[in-house]
């Protein structure tokens, strides 16, 4: 099933729409209490500076990678520059390999779904564990995240029960402890730790991850190999930025004022050090973030920092979930990064499904003017793309709103007895009554009204 | 000395809800103001802008400012197309006002005289929510209008998923957000839905009219307009 088909199966499961509904509001009302004035003040600040310093940092991106690359190197790391998720995979396929390593722990992250990173390993018969518990579940369902944050927000405990293999009645907390317990096993048998990295920052070489359950930071620490994928645009310039990104990262994701965890990490062990890993190698990616730099009225779509806000505050998500956006980012910000990471011809219709309600621009915490991205792709759309019939109604829609006389026809239709449903009214009528139609219009009435009155 | 105002009513509500034409033309009277209408006007070409049709939507721009050149101030009573005008043209348009904004911040009148009984509850329209900010001003004219309640919905500001084209593109998901206004409607136990919008006002209705509730929609020009 692609992602549109799934659209309607979505909206017909009364259980998942209740799960998908509340889940969000959950996340969306967390986030407004956190950043309400009262507890931050300076938010709206913040948010304008954070806009600001993603705006430098992408405008120049060359400098910054430059200098990133030369101080994760000058504390020993490796960084490796991967133009497609293919070459990010191959490289980490072939460490595994000479590494001898069967068995890889990962922690959450987006970019390793993006170049389907797990496949590759699965294929290539390296066992690759998810550990992050909401990873682990889907992990284990065979599925892909439903929500950026909250991987397995579709999943009822029931549901999550049955995928552990557990009593149906098993609670929260007990499913939590067998999770834990098994994978507090692969932690330490695993050859290779692979995570993300929320940050990467230019002037120390050091990454950033934000998590609550600690298992970013035993896949970065406990195997004696350690790599980090994140995409190019990951980056800010100083460590000093994280005061305004930390808070409005975790703030905008689950209304915590930080998360649980917070890990600054530079480099591999180094000596007199009691852990770390041995190696450190940072995977760069591009896979299509230089095309979206190019395009400059879009490039404001690399500033996402993926804390999920306006997935929770959308009332499309909110209706058709994570499977119906084809690729791996969904909601408003799957709507606008897919169509620029995997070109626009394969699913012209996503930026198209959005009601432009604005409400995912409203909570961006690094202020992407979604709306109006989502604007400028339909007209690429529209251009590139043309369906006949709906340019044609434009053309004739121009051409009437200049000529109110032949608006004035309209009347007609309106006056007619029963008005065929098909088109646009047969898809209006499938789902609402229509309004009963005046006799007349605005402008006879006044007319009238204006020769009464003289 | 009167300010001459003309009214854009917008194509929708000249075509399918002139009751909200007339009314708002009748409170801004009432207010004092000199009301003209221009008879060459139609739309501001959102429907074509909205949908990739860049062209087509300059070309009715174009128009709308030949119609309305001249005029001081222009009055809609509509929030989305409001936003069109005042933040989407090739230029601002300073001119351009939404009735509400227009009443309350324009005219500095919160009170306009007018009587309605029963209990209310005020749909936020997205475009004039988060594109003119408009939130207080509708709130403080209903709250003067003698005999009327007004109940908060929870939640006021999701979109009720009109969306122009939206709602016959994708249709099932369109209906889907206006079921979910419908129910935080029928929970505030109001009798009437009010807005600044004829378009969200046409959506809503028509899911509470397919959901059998009993429940009306009113334009807020309406409401004031009722003495």
């Amino acid at each position: 099933m692609n992602a549109r088909e799934n659209i309607s199966v979505t909206l017909a499961d009364k259980q998942l729409q209740t799960a998908i509904y509340s889940a969000t509001a959950r996340l969306a009302n967390g986030r407004k209490a956190a950043v309400a004035a009262e507890v931050l003040s300076a938010y709206q600040e913040l948010r304008q500076h954070a806009h600001d310093l993603k705006k430098h940092v992408v405008d120049h991106l060359d400098f910054y990678l430059e200098q990133l690359e030369k101080n994760v190197e000058a504390r020993g790391g490796k960084v490796i520059w991967a133009e497609t998720g293919a070459e990010a995979c191959d490289f980490i396929q072939n460490l595994a390999q000479e590494r001898g390593a069967k068995l890889v722990v990962k922690s959450k992250s987006m970019v390793s779904e993006e170049i389907h990173l797990n496949q590759r390993l699965k294929h290539a018969g390296v066992e690759a564990v998810e550990t992050d518990l909401g990873e682990y579940i889907i992990q284990l369902a065979g599925e892909t995240p439903y929500h950026i944050i909250a991987p397995a927000l579709h999943k009822t405990r029931e549901q999550v029960a049955a995928v552990f293999g557990e009593n149906s009645d098993a609670t929260a907390e007990q499913l939590t402890a067998v999770a834990r317990a098994r994978l507090r096993e692969k932690f330490l048998a695993a050859g290779i730790g692979i995570t993300g990295a929320n940050f990467l920052v230019a002037d120390s070489g050091a990454i950033v991850i934000v998590e609550n359950e600690g298992n970013a930071r035993l896949s970065s620490s406990a195997p004696p190999v350690h790599v980090a994928v994140a995409g190019i645009e990951k980056i800010i310039p100083r460590a000093q930025d994280l005061a305004v990104f930390l808070k409005l990262l975790v703030r905008s994701a689950t209304g915590q004022s930080l998360s649980v965890y917070t890990s600054l990490l530079a480099g591999p062990r180094r000596e007199g050090e009691p852990d770390g890993p041995e190696k450190f190698y940072l995977v760069l990616l591009d896979n299509g973030r230089t095309r979206i730099l190019a395009e400059e009225s879009k490039r404001q779509t690399l500033y996402c920092i993926r804390c999920g806000a306006c997935l929770n505050a959308c009332p499309v998500y909110r209706k058709i979930g994570g499977y119906s956006y084809p690729g791996v980012y969904s909601g408003p910000i799957g709507k606008i990064l897919t169509p620029q990471l995997l070109g626009q011809d394969r699913d012209p219709w996503l930026p198209f499904a959005s009601s432009l309600c604005g409400a995912c621009g409203e909570v961006c915490p690094v202020k992407i003017e979604i709306p109006r991205i989502l604007l400028e792709l339909r007209r690429e759309i529209a251009e590139a793309q043309p369906k006949p019939g709906e340019s044609a109604a434009f053309r004739i829609f121009s051409w009437v709103m200049r000529h109110p006389r032949v608006y004035e026809q309209f009347r007609w239709v309106r006056r007619m007895k029963k008005i065929p449903a098909a088109g646009p009214l047969k898809a209006w009528l499938s789902q609402r009554d229509l309004p009963p139609l005046p006799g007349r219009s605005f402008r006879e009435q006044w007319r009238e009204r204006n020769r009464h009155e003289k | 000395m009167k300010p001459r105002v003309s009214i854009f009513v917008t194509c929708l509500v000249d075509q399918l809800f002139p009751r909200a034409g007339m009314a708002m033309a009748d409170v801004l009277e009432h207010a004092g103001c000199e009301i003209e209408f221009r008879e060459g006007q139609t739309c501001c070409g959102q429907p074509a802008f909205n949908s990739g049709f860049a062209r087509e939507a300059r070309e009715v721009e174009q128009y709308f400012l030949k119609v309305f050149e001249g005029a001081e101030y222009i009055v809609v009573p509509s929030g989305s197309c409001a936003a069109m005008i005042a933040h989407h043209y090739s230029e601002p348009d300073p001119r351009i006002w939404e009735f509400s904004q227009f009443l309350v911040n324009f005219l500095k009148i919160e009170d306009v005289g007018a009587r309605f009984e029963g209990v209310v509850t005020y749909h936020d329209s997205c475009h004039a929510l988060r594109e003119l900010r408009i939130k207080d001003a509708p709130r403080r004219l209903l709250r003067h209008v003698r005999g009327l309640k007004l109940v908060e919905m929870e939640p006021a500001e999701e979109c009720c998923g009109f969306g122009g084209t939206f709602s016959v593109k994708f249709p099932d998901i369109s209906g889907a957000m206006a079921r979910t206004k419908v129910e935080a409607i029928l929970r505030t136990g109001a009798q009437t839905v009010v807005s600044i919008d004829s378009s969200c006002l046409m959506q809503i209705q028509g899911a509470l009219s397919r959901a059998g509730a009993a429940t009306g929609t009113m334009h807020l020009a309406e409401v004031l307009a009722s003495r």
